[in-house]
């Protein structure tokens, strides 16, 4: 998912991306149904071919592939333990296609296309008065931001190896309250850049209590 | 122009600006001052970012305390760390984010966005997640998404502090060509030589207040803890 788009002129990466988001919420809810491994194979089957289709390159597959296999791995061993050569054959087939599709959607749809595709779908809450760009930004966001704070985790990892501090956990206090502060640095910058995060009234003040009452308590001082 | 009226401002029961009254109307204007002087509370003030806890801030007429949208599509902010600033997974689409409020169509965003992209040597990033740029390259996305939405006023707080000497030469020529008002709030005195004002901040207080030349030697005697000749 993260290793987001791979630029290409594929079949695939020029369909359109509701319709790429469409297929993957009817293979996902298909896959959930079917109960017979053959037919699951014959869809996987099916998934690979649109990999190939879309020319995705193998270095670039690898990885996911790596991290998918050692998942399905886990959950089908635990499968074994409770169900039949069957179930664990059907819930591991199941999965590989579900993380395949979404990989292929994310590896071939630009962000941004997504993103506008996702505004499209939910827009008819906004009669309801719901801030439906607030999910799409979240999600762009989301896709931003996991791999600065996984490098922000390897260098906590790094400075405190160096300090000779080898226990598995303790980043995690120091990563938390890094990625709290720079939470405070991403409203702000939404801010200056004009994302509204806050409701305003019609005279332009703020409707309720909003972050700035956080804001005013960081130290900006310098 | 950015006017401050009887500013003051406080974290919790520490008071970080004092009183400040200023009129910003130059073209080029440099903050400078120890750390935890208060420098990047009032870049911060001008934009709208935080409110004044006393007093009253306005630009071009439009308080930012009333009238925030209007003010912050007057103001742009470059912030120290580009990584903070960045919004979207890839370079063109953080570009074009800048873009959202004037609701243009997507063809003249794709034409404006590899205007930008070229202008800054980008144009091969277009579609590069953004965390994999270097620092230079992060800071000079940073800098065009803030200007591709052509703000009047620019505000830098730091922008160089985490680039290397390569890379803040880019930075600062950049600085110095653009037709905006400029404000700029900076440890790197060499940045400021051809402003046309620099405000020295001491403990909340704006304590010289001139040309480059005298505003800097006042900082350096400052910072030296020599007696003061402003």
């Amino acid at each position: 998912m993260l290793s987001l788009y791979i630029l290409g002129d594929s079949p695939i990466h020029r369909c359109p991306a509701w319709l790429k988001l469409l297929a993957l919420a009817l293979i996902g809810s298909v896959v959930m149904i079917i109960d017979s491994w053959p037919t699951l194979t014959a869809v996987l089957v099916l998934i690979i071919g649109a990999y190939v289709l879309a020319r995705v390159p193998w270095h670039a597959c690898w990885p996911m592939l790596r991290a998918m296999i050692i998942f399905v791995a886990i959950i089908a061993a635990c499968q074994w333990l409770f169900g039949s050569a069957a179930t664990v054959a059907v819930v591991s087939i199941r999965l590989t296609c579900v993380i395949m599709a979404a990989n292929l959607v994310t590896w071939t749809t630009k962000v941004s296309d997504l993103v506008a595709s996702i505004d499209v779908a939910v827009s008819p809450l906004t009669r309801l008065g719901v801030r439906t760009d607030r999910f799409s930004l979240a999600i762009a966001l989301a896709l931003r931001f996991i791999p600065v704070i996984a490098e922000q985790g390897r260098r906590i990892r790094e400075a405190q190896a160096a300090r000779g501090v080898r226990a598995p956990l303790t980043y995690l206090a120091p990563l938390i309250i890094k990625t709290v502060r720079m939470a405070d640095g991403v409203g702000d910058a939404l801010e200056s850049r004009g994302a509204d995060l806050r409701p305003v009234t019609t005279a332009g003040t703020p409707a309720c209590p909003s972050r700035r009452a956080f804001v005013d308590t960081a130290d900006h001082s310098g | 122009m950015i006017r401050l009226d009887h500013v003051s401002h406080r974290y919790g029961a520490r008071d970080v600006l004092h009183d400040l009254n200023l009129d910003l109307s130059e073209h080029r204007i440099g903050v400078v001052g120890s750390n935890g002087c208060g420098k990047s509370t009032l870049a911060r003030l001008c934009n709208g970012l935080i409110l004044p806890s006393s007093g009253a801030v306005s630009v071009e007429g439009h308080d930012t305390a009333k009238d925030s949208s209007a003010v912050r599509s007057l103001v742009g902010f470059v912030f120290q760390d580009p990584d903070l600033q960045i919004i979207m997974p890839t370079v063109g689409e953080d570009l074009a984010f800048s873009l959202r409020p004037h609701r243009l169509p997507k063809a003249e965003v794709a034409k404006r966005v590899d205007q930008w992209l070229h202008a800054y040597g980008l144009q091969s990033h277009r579609d590069h997640p953004a965390h994999l740029l270097s620092g230079g390259q992060k800071q000079l996305l940073a800098i065009a998404a803030v200007l591709i939405a052509e703000p009047q006023v620019v505000i830098f707080d730091e922008p160089t502090t985490l680039l290397d000497l390569a890379n803040k030469r880019r930075i600062m020529d950049i600085v110095l060509r653009l037709d905006q008002q400029v404000i700029v709030v900076t440890h790197d005195l060499e940045f400021l030589t051809d402003f046309d004002r620099v405000i020295v901040l001491d403990q909340g207080r704006v304590v010289c207040d001139d040309r480059p030349q005298p505003a800097l030697a006042h900082y350096r005697r400052l910072a030296l803890g020599e007696p003061p000749v402003c």
